[in-house]
């Protein structure tokens, strides 16, 4: 898998927690970000593997199962997507209130079936913030069930009941939750 | 017996260090912060602030002043560490050498990094390759998993020969990517480090001692011998931990890790991160029956010349791939493994390549690509390079 987001969207954090809750399952992960200095609001890549096999690789992926995109402006830069080599059996989902049609008549070399969700919107009615990635968690478990959403709240708790406190780690679930069932 | 009671987690290699020295619970950690090596104290800090280790962490100034905080209190007779990485390894350089003198067993995690100029905090082995002379105990690892387990073996290797020791991961590759590993039980680690007992200590008042005094022409010669014969003790003391190691956890290490080097005619040398990936890349050729293999560099010094060249010498060809620069010379483990097959009398052609620098990506394709130079024999006396 590879996310493309913004600084401060939360992919890093998304990864590690989908790598997570795949190590709860007996599953071997690898979760990086493409290393760059990480700035609020820069473009940013993150690479997650999961595998029932052990992973040996650190090589990036250029050719993803699925691709995430957590900010739709980002598909205007040709040199983020530069590396990405989408694959037709692939799976794309992008957070944004247009639909997927809309979306491929306006960037070229996206390959596969594209999904969309407005999670940014979701997030900002349930949480009260605008950050699309618990919601795009919730999308993207339903529609590849590469781990159970059970074991991701788990992790996500596990994190972010310290770190937030628990009133708001209750309303990213349950962000997470609603995206999940909205299928 | 060996150990079965660990628990399978997600970790980086920096959080893999800190939870290695949770369960080593050194009695000093001198820290400052320098990208890649953060995790690593990030995460040891909020052990302590926890309540989970009683270290004693000194926040200093510098790295200069990090590493002789580590050498005071390796001197006053108790467990002493830092973590550092590139411009905080270069800036410590001076007093690499005084722990390494004194015979301290001071700790040291490396997440190796590029040197500037120009700046860049990224992966690489150029730091600490400028520290291969000054006298320490160095293991590279390929993942979060050996980060833990070479600590253990470096550790009590380290305190066993009185040399320091750094465990090397590659920066960002490994320090923070979040990998499967498994982790040993607190009492099983602890009984197999032990408890740290200084054959000299500044505070033993019964039996003073003086660390650092005055060594001129009548002497110093002498205790650079000394600390070389240390170093030749220590390749064999490697050998009895590591066999130590596996008889507690179960798991095999050597001197270096060989892979499909059986029934191979060329093989590629590599240490880090990238061995993951070169693995794949044999894997792959195997299975088209091209008959290639790897070698893995872990213990990087002592360098274990004799063994290297045993392991090689059948081959047809070889190459190194170094993630380091040695400007107006071959690369550091190039120049070693021509050592390690020249006093072995053996002549075979090695080709040297340089990838990597700067954290630049290195691809299954151009290992490949390597393999592929070696079976259609184009060796050259020219450096290569992966870019």
């Amino acid at each position: 898998m590879v996310f493309l987001a913004r600084g401060g969207q939360g992919a890093k954090s998304a990864t590690e927690i989908l790598a997570q809750a795949g190590v709860l399952e007996g599953k071997f992960v690898k979760a990086f970000p493409d290393f760059g200095p990480e700035r609020s609001g820069a473009p940013i890549k993150t690479y997650l593997r999961i595998s029932q096999k052990e992973i040996r690789t650190s090589e990036p992926i250029k050719n993803p199962d699925v691709l995430v995109v957590l900010d739709e402006t980002i598909l205007k830069s040709d040199e983020i997507l530069k590396n990405i080599i989408s694959n037709k059996d692939g799976i794309i989902l992008i957070n944004s209130k247009k639909s997927p049609r809309e979306i491929i008549s306006k960037t070229t070399g996206l390959n596969g079936k594209i999904y969309t969700i407005d999670a940014s919107g979701l997030a900002m009615k349930i949480i009260g913030k605008p950050n699309p990635n618990v919601v795009i968690l919730g999308y993207l478990i339903k529609i590849t069930e590469i781990v159970k959403i059970s074991n991701v709240i788990k992790v996500f708790e596990g994190i972010f009941n310290e770190k937030i406190g628990e009133e708001l780690t209750k309303k990213n679930i349950l962000a997470m939750e609603k995206a999940y069932d909205s299928i | 017996m060996t150990n079965k009671i660990y628990k399978v987690k997600a970790m980086t290699g920096g959080t893999a260090a800190a939870e290695f020295l949770r369960q080593a619970e050194p009695d000093v950690m001198a820290v400052y912060p320098i990208t890649p090596q953060t995790p690593i104290v990030e995460t040891f800090a909020k052990m302590k602030a926890n309540g989970k280790v009683l270290t004693e962490i000194i926040q200093v100034e510098s790295e200069h002043s990090a590493m002789s905080a580590a050498i005071g209190a390796s001197a006053g007779g108790v467990r002493s560490v830092t973590a550092t990485s590139s411009q905080g390894l270069a800036l410590m350089h001076e007093m690499l050498y005084i722990a390494s003198g004194l015979r301290l067993p001071v700790f040291m995690y490396v997440s190796a990094r590029a040197l500037s100029a120009p700046i860049n905090i990224h992966g690489e082995h150029g730091d600490v390759m400028g520290s291969r002379d000054a006298g320490w105990i160095q293991i590279f690892s390929e993942n979060a998993q050996e980060v833990y387990d070479n600590s253990f073996i470096a550790m009590k290797l380290s305190e066993r020969v009185k040399i320091p020791a750094m465990v090397i991961m590659d920066g960002f590759h490994t320090s923070h990517t979040v990998e499967r590993m498994n982790v040993q039980d607190d009492k099983t680690t602890k009984k197999f480090l032990g408890d740290y007992k200084p054959e000299k200590s500044l505070f033993d008042f019964k039996d003073p001692t003086s660390f650092g005094f005055l060594a001129l022409q009548n002497s110093y010669f002498d205790f650079k011998i000394e600390q070389a014969e240390a170093f030749k003790e220590a390749l064999a003391e490697y050998k009895k931990i590591t066999s130590e190691f596996k008889i507690t956890f179960g798991k095999s290490y050597d001197y270096f890790e060989k892979y499909k080097l059986e029934g191979a005619e060329y093989a590629i040398v590599i240490a880090g991160s990238a061995s993951g990936t070169a693995k794949e890349a044999v894997d792959k050729l195997r299975s088209q029956g091209k008959k290639v293999g790897l070698l893995k560099i872990k213990l990087f010094r002592p360098f274990p010349y004799d063994n290297l060249a045993q392991a090689l010498k059948s081959m047809k060809g070889i190459a190194v791939l170094d993630r380091a620069i040695s400007l107006g010379a071959y690369p550091p483990i190039y120049s070693d493994v021509v050592n390690a097959l020249r006093s072995a009398d053996c002549g075979l052609p090695v080709s040297s390549y340089i990838y990597g620098l700067g954290g630049s990506d290195i691809l299954q394709d151009e290992i490949e690509n390597v393999f592929e130079d070696l079976i259609k024999w184009k060796f050259s006396k020219e450096i290569k390079y992966l870019k």
